[in-house]
């Protein structure tokens, strides 16, 4: 799936990178704890998270996540966008929750990865 | 020896905020060498939890990387508390972080067994009221 359709599944806000809409994300994973994602995440390249300080795109970038999906309406600081503009991560924000976010790109395909 | 590249950091204990800068610094630099994808992010993600142990655990310190051809060597040395029973602390899920930490996303435990999940070698040295020095090795293939 196209970061670009994510965007009106999750009716979410493009907050930068829009030259990157077009990067191909195959599965993503969801979580508040950044050392888990360290632990855990294989190819996920996405990311959906309620957590907002710079570590998130700190993370994100060390273990080369394209998109970083922000749950609950929660808004990055400027730092973060700026941060994310130089690794080349799309920054999206949602109104929706983590679960209904999540089910939202689970039904429509994206996968959970191993 | 001598061969070698090397990379100095100071890691700024008081800003929790730029922790993992020294991280992103050497995944470009690596980057820049050509090392395959799969090396360069375990060295990352083991000298960001390296890191980010030093800022909310030791008020800082130092950080040093060697790339050599076939290996890439991590050394991370604070003069913070130190830690007490080594075994305990590599354990998944052990951890004296307060609520403050883990409000920001780390503090899971996780950290020191994720630097061995993602390296070949890593040596603990630590001593009470003196410090802790990781050194971790990341073989190239
Ligand atoms: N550099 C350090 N100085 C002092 N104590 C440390 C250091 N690194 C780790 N520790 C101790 O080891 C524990 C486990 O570390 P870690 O696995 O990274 O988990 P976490 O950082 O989430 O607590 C920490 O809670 C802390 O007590
Ligand atoms: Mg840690």
């Amino acid at each position: 799936m196209k970061i670009r359709e994510i965007v009106p599944l999750l009716e979410a806000e493009v907050l930068c990178c829009e030259e990157d809409l077009d990067v191909e994300v195959c599965n993503a994973c969801g979580s508040d704890m950044m050392s888990d994602v360290l632990a855990f995440v294989k190819d996920q390249t996405a990311l959906l998270t309620g957590l907002v300080n710079p570590q998130v795109v700190r993370t994100a970038m060390m273990v080369d996540m394209r998109c970083i999906i922000f749950v609950r309406g929660k808004c990055p600081t400027p730092e973060m966008i700026a941060l994310a503009e130089e690794g080349h991560i799309v920054l999206l924000a949602t109104k929706l929750r983590m679960y209904e976010a999540c089910g939202r790109l689970y039904v429509s395909h994206l996968a959970g990865g191993d | 020896m001598g061969d070698e590249l090397r990379f100095h950091f100071n890691i700024d204990g008081d800003n929790f905020t730029s922790a993992g800068e020294a991280s992103v610094e050497v995944k470009k630099k690596l980057r820049q060498l050509g090392f395959p994808p799969d090396v360069i992010r375990r060295v990352s993600i083991a000298m960001y939890e390296g890191e980010i142990n030093m800022v909310i655990h030791a008020r800082g310190g130092d950080a040093d990387v060697l790339v050599y051809p076939d290996r890439i060597v991590i050394i991370l040395e604070d003069h913070g508390p130190g830690i007490e029973d080594i075994d305990l602390a590599m354990q998944e899920g052990y951890s004296t972080a307060p609520d403050s930490v883990r409000a920001l996303g780390f503090g899971a435990g996780m950290g020191l067994p994720n630097m061995k999940r993602y390296t070949e070698e890593m040596h603990v040295e630590s001593t009470l009221g003196v410090g802790t020095k990781i050194t971790m090795v990341v073989n190239v293939q």
